[in-house]
């Protein structure tokens, strides 16, 4: 019965070491609604979309499904309630058919184990031909896209009668013919009165698709309020909960001379043309949506992937693309978005983390110095507030406002002139969040350049000094002062997406 | 919590040395000769050509690769050294066998760290060429050493104040691999790529010429060994290496000393090492025929899956 | 880290012949070899020599077969090598002390597959990498062999015994089809049963066949077992052809068998490969041998060869590999 309330969370709260990851959270999934999960990076969301699929286990509170309590312990007991996630990174076999996925696990056999795959692919067909899918059950799951590999979990969800499905950002990696294609399946399981949880950082969407909206902020529930009733302003208060001024601490605007200069860079299928500088002292953001090949940008720069094409000027001089060796001498640092796979080597101490970007700088006729490597490994940890218990604790066991502070530190010791900080905050608590931007708006006091990656707009317009939106591998807005608001930012981003899209329609037709 | 997962990780990196302490003072009871000087030099002597190889296999091992090639590497450069010293005397031969051990790890080290092949499979490539290789420089006949007079003869039989030349190579080796591996920079580099090669590169350093470095060590103590080999044996034939590339990493992993890399030491491997000399030796003062070492071998891999799966649980019993 | 926008739903017609290419060319490299081998020696296209070839092939191809299933999973069996000599060295062993034929073979079927079950639970229950544990078992299980054996070679006293496998359907030897009839069964088994699908998907990804119910732990015990077993199977069957137990029998076997696996294309990593490939890969190394042997070219050109092929191997893989990546 459609508005049947089918799941839901009552009280529940979930902890990690170090980081408090839910509070005392309710939350329901009614049969035949979208049910929107809203907020900032870190404030719970996918946490909660863990303990909802199986993944992880609440530490208090109940899970309700169908009006009794159920403990979920496994993904698997969550499949066979009906409960099916759709993860961002797809959980797909790329070498097995398309029909093979959809019923992993659960596959027909005519006994002695011997697999039916007439039934499998004919169960298949049928899930497929309902969904309206342009792919036979046999095909290679390897070779579909990334829109038909979603198609796959989705017919999955379907195959198994699914009565909550969870789609985690679906949208992030979709073109916007497959998006609408998504958006009319969605209708579609929502007429057949199937709970739809749909998370996502993109206000058109929400208010596009869904029927009710519950924000999550640091963990703890900030209210579920019907999509109809709300505004982007109220929510966006919701999930930033404080006004910007207050929070964040931006830093006098006191510029000197040009640090970095780039001109035309490109790189093919990833970003073209880019141009922009940054002065000393300046703190300039670079807001886009994940995928827009900001993080692309920032490599190039430094060196860890090469550019087609392009002029690169440090301090006024042209200099060749340098390599991460070259980019490092020069004081050009990257602290790289994902901290435990590109900043960390997570079973070294923290005091081999901070070092070892210098090993040369810590070291005579290549033999270490210790004692000066743990001089400023406790000069650090003063000033950055780390909790560690000592230089060789492994970072890996640090909570991830830690190590990103560990992250921050490889790069401070050693004098760096423009420090490019990809998604900074990203999955870090509030306490450090706002170390971190104090240190941001410090640092560029005392004449560093700074720039800021973020695809948290509150975070970018915050501590920048000017803004330059990014989307679809291109700049498309550059704003300062009075002009850096929310919906100039989200105009910018969106009109991008139309003009192109309408481009491509155009060329189609 | 912490105390209890720091004694689970005590125990499952340091179980089996403590498996090495107690099978010592089992041997040591149970044979009584086990435990003089003469003997346990002897014992030494017999693990200085894997504790060689191995120590330069460690390097391989914590930046988070194999070296399969050392057997075959051991063989080729025994017969080499063993010839070349016939031919050209022992300096030159000397001076062949060691450019000729880097060049293995050079081209090892191209395959894996430049042109990112699997590890295991190039090796594996490299140590059936190396056979090949051996066969076609030596005929697949022995080699003898000539001139038995020369100081060639001194890496393998001689010795320094009582001790053999060979365990006296191997504490020397071991002590600078040692203290290359954890106290220079190239060391903590190694220890960075293996740890988390991605992260390593973000931090400015080069992560494939590290590998290809750490070829270059293992196959510079290949030669080493290969040089002690030949002088002790005085000889070399094409199969007196064969099955020591998986004798040293039996040692290594012993040691506790972990295949996925970044976590490793020298003083580990020599203990593993030296845990496979000393069973043996033990055993077989005890009457044990020696292939009954391989039988402690294999319950010893077996304790330490158990170890493992002990203080992953965080109780040694049930 | 970053995620391409646009994919090609199917690669185009070229794209498909291209992958066809690289994904089958060791058959390609067999073809090859062999017209090679037939231009240059008047004795390899001989009915003989093939079905020759063919019976040599058969003791490697029969642990191949078993490492292929191992590595399907993602896993790796060192232990095969000595697991065979085990088998090799109990058949007579047991036969001369008494044994019926059918009761030594068994006993020596079921050692093997209990080293195979010993591997599969260390592996599953620890969860700990099984080149270890199987390195582990590589060493003791010789270690068992010469305790068994006192280090001596057996010689069977019973003649009749080396008869068993002396029928033959037109030339080929009854080694040569257990071994083919294996081939077919295991690639059977591998596309038409659940667990063998399933393979895939556990060597594919772990995770998500851990999340959609699969018991991955039990699923690569049973692939351990199996490669035990075939592991003794090729050793009983060593054992009939040679008439005598070495106790270094099959040494360094299981690298051999883990190079014609690699050869056919069956990828180290898991999730990818069939017995086809294998079966290439064995052909090929039989055919390379012994053309080589014909050729009377000196044994260590074969190794040089054998070395550089794979390593060919491994390239065209790596080229295979950066293909996909630039058709994404």
């Amino acid at each position: 019965m459609a508005g049947e309330t089918i799941l839901s969370i009552e009280g529940v709260s979930k902890n990690f070491p170090g980081v408090r990851a839910l509070k005392d959270v309710s939350f329901d999934v009614r049969a035949g609604e979208v049910h929107a999960l809203m907020g900032e990076n870190g404030a719970g969301k996918s946490t909660l979309m863990k303990v909802l699929a199986g993944l992880y286990r609440p530490d208090g509170g109940r899970i309700m499904h169908k009006g009794e309590e159920v403990d979920i312990r496994t993904p698997l007991e969550a499949r066979d309630r009906g409960i099916l996630l759709i993860h961002q990174e797809l959980s797909l076999s790329p070498e097995l058919s398309v029909a093979e996925n959809i019923f992993l696990g659960s596959w027909p056999t005519k006994g002695l184990g011997i697999l039916n795959k007439r039934k499998l692919n004919s169960d298949a067909g049928r899930v497929l031909d309902a969904l309206g899918c342009d792919f036979r059950p046999t095909t290679r799951v390897g070779t579909l896209s990334i829109a038909r590999k979603q198609m796959v979990e989705i017919a999955r969800a379907q195959a198994f009668n699914a009565s909550v499905v969870i789609f985690d950002e679906p949208t992030a990696s979709l073109t916007d013919t497959e998006k609408e294609k998504l958006f009319s399946i969605i209708a579609d399981l929502k007429a057949r009165n199937v709970g739809i949880v749909y998370i996502s950082h993109k206000m058109n969407e929400i208010f596009e698709i869904t029927d009710r909206v519950t924000v999550l902020r640091d963990g703890v529930l900030q209210g579920t309020v019907n999509t109809a009733d709300a505004t982007v302003e109220t929510l966006t208060r919701m999930m930033i909960g404080r006004a910007l001024d207050s929070f964040f601490t931006r830093a006098r605007s006191n510029f000197g001379a040009e640090v970095l200069r780039v001109e035309g860079m490109a790189k093919k299928g990833l970003f073209e043309n880019i141009s922009f500088s940054v002065r000393e002292g300046e703190v300039l953001g670079l807001y886009g949506l994940i995928g827009a090949g900001r993080s692309e940008v920032a490599e190039t720069l430094f060196g860890v992937r090469r550019a087609d094409a392009g002029r690169l000027f440090w301090k006024g001089g042209e200099i060749p693309f340098p390599t991460p060796r070259q980019a490092i001498d020069l004081g050009l640092c990257l602290a790289p978005e994902s901290r435990k796979e590109q900043g960390l080597v997570i079973g070294m101490g923290g005091r081999e983390n901070i070092t070892l970007p210098h090993l040369g700088l810590f070291s005579r006729l290549g033999i270490m110095n210790r004692e000066r490597e743990t001089q400023v490994f406790t000069r650090y940890r003063e000033t950055l507030e780390i909790k560690t218990t000592g230089p060789s604790q492994r970072v890996g066991n640090l909570s991830g406002g830690n190590q990103q502070k560990f992250v921050l530190a490889k790069w401070l010791c050693n004098k760096p002139r423009l420090l490019i900080l990809d998604e900074p905050t990203r999955g870090i608590d509030v306490g450090s969040k706002s170390v971190i931007h104090a240190l941001i708006a410090k640092l560029a006091e005392e004449g560093l350049a700074v720039i800021v990656i973020s695809s948290e707009m509150p975070e970018v317009l915050g501590v920048s000094h000017r803004i330059l939106t990014m989307s679809e591998g291109a700049f498309n807005g550059e704003f300062t002062g009075e002009a850096m608001t929310e919906e100039n930012l989200i105009d910018a981003v969106s009109r991008h997406r139309e003009s192109s899209s309408s481009r491509r329609a155009r060329t189609a037709a | 919590m912490i105390a209890t997962l720091t004694t689970g990780d005590f125990i499952r990196r340091n179980g089996l040395i403590i498996a090495f302490a107690a099978i010592l003072a089992i041997v040591a009871l149970s044979a009584p000769t086990f435990l003089t000087v003469g003997n346990l030099l002897g014992v030494l002597r017999q693990i200085a050509i894997v504790g060689t190889i191995a120590v330069g296999v460690t390097f391989v091992v914590i930046s988070g690769r194999l070296d399969l090639s050392v057997g075959s590497g051991l063989t080729f450069l025994s017969v080499l050294v063993v010839s070349q010293h016939n031919q050209i005397g022992p300096a030159g031969a000397l001076a062949v066998t060691l450019c000729c051990g880097l060049l293995i790890g050079a081209c090892n080290g191209f395959l894996v760290a430049y042109l990112r092949f699997d590890s295991l499979i190039a090796t594996l490539a490299m140590l059936s060429l190396l056979q090949g290789v051996t066969i076609w420089y030596s005929g697949g006949a022995n080699v003898n050493v000539a001139d038995s007079t020369t100081w060639f003869s001194f890496f393998g039989r001689g010795s320094v104040l009582g001790i053999p030349a060979p365990v006296l190579l191997l504490v020397l080796g071991a002590a600078v691999a040692g203290f290359v591996l954890m106290r220079t920079r190239f060391g903590r580099a190694v220890f960075a790529v293996g740890g988390n090669e991605t992260a390593s590169i973000f931090s400015g350093i080069a992560a494939p010429r590290i590998v290809f470095a750490t070829y270059l060590i293992s196959g510079l103590a290949t030669a080493c060994a290969a040089i002690i080999m030949g002088s002790r044996v005085m000889g070399a034939q094409s199969t007196i290496g064969q099955g020591y590339e998986l004798t040293v990493l039996a040692g290594i992993i012993l040691g506790g000393t972990s295949l996925l890399g970044g976590y490793g030491s020298i003083w580990r491997t020599i203990v593993g090492v030296a845990m496979l000399g000393f069973i043996e030796n033990g055993l077989i003062l005890m009457g044990f025929p020696y292939y009954v070492q391989w039988l402690v071998t294999w319950a010893i891999v077996i304790m330490a899956v158990w170890i493992d799966l002990a203080a992953k649980r965080g109780r040694l019993l049930a | 880290m970053t995620q391409s926008l646009t994919q090609p739903a199917l690669s185009g017609h070229k794209g498909m012949a291209r992958t066809i290419l690289l994904r089958s060319h060791i058959w390609l490299f067999l073809l090859a070899a062999c017209v090679f081998f037939s231009v240059v020696s008047p004795y390899f296209l001989t009915v003989n020599n093939l079905a020759n070839v063919l019976t040599q092939s058969a003791f490697i191809g029969i642990l191949a077969i078993g490492m292929t299933l191992v590595m399907i999973n993602g896993e790796i069996d060192l232990s095969v090598g000595a697991t065979l000599a085990l088998a090799c060295a109990l058949a007579i062993g047991l036969h001369n002390g008494g044994a019926s034929a059918p009761v030594a073979i068994a006993a020596a079927l079921l050692a093997g597959t209990a080293m195979g079950l010993l591997n599969g639970s260390l592996v599953a229950l620890s969860g700990m990498h099984s080149f270890v544990v199987t390195l582990g078992a590589l060493i003791g299980i010789r270690g068992l062999v010469f305790v068994y054996t006192g280090g001596n070679a057996l010689l069977v006293n019973d003649f009749e015994y080396t008869e068993i496998p002396e029928v033959y359907l037109g030339q080929i030897s009854l080694t040569a089809m257990i071994f083919f009839a294996l081939v077919l069964f295991f690639q059977w088994f591998l596309t038409s049963t659940r667990h063998g699908r399933e393979a895939y998907a556990v060597g594919d990804n772990v995770e998500a066949a851990r999340d959609a119910g699969i018991r991955v732990g039990r699923h690569k015990l049973i692939n351990f077992t199996l490669c035990g077993f075939l592991a003794a199977l090729s050793g009983v069957l060593l054992s009939m052809r040679l008439g005598t137990a070495e106790p270094q029998a099959g040494r360094s076997w299981e690298l051999w068998a883990i190079i014609a696996v690699v050869l056919g294309g069956t990828r180290l990593k898991g999730g990818y490969g069939d017995m086809w490939r294998t079966l290439g890969g064995v052909l090929a190394l039989a055919v390379v041998q012994n053309g080589l042997r014909l050729l009377n070219t000196p044994n260590y050109v074969e190794l040089i060869v054998m070395g550089l092929v794979l390593l060919l191997a491994l390239g065209l893989d790596r080229i295979m590999l950066l293909g996909t990546r630039k058709g994404e």
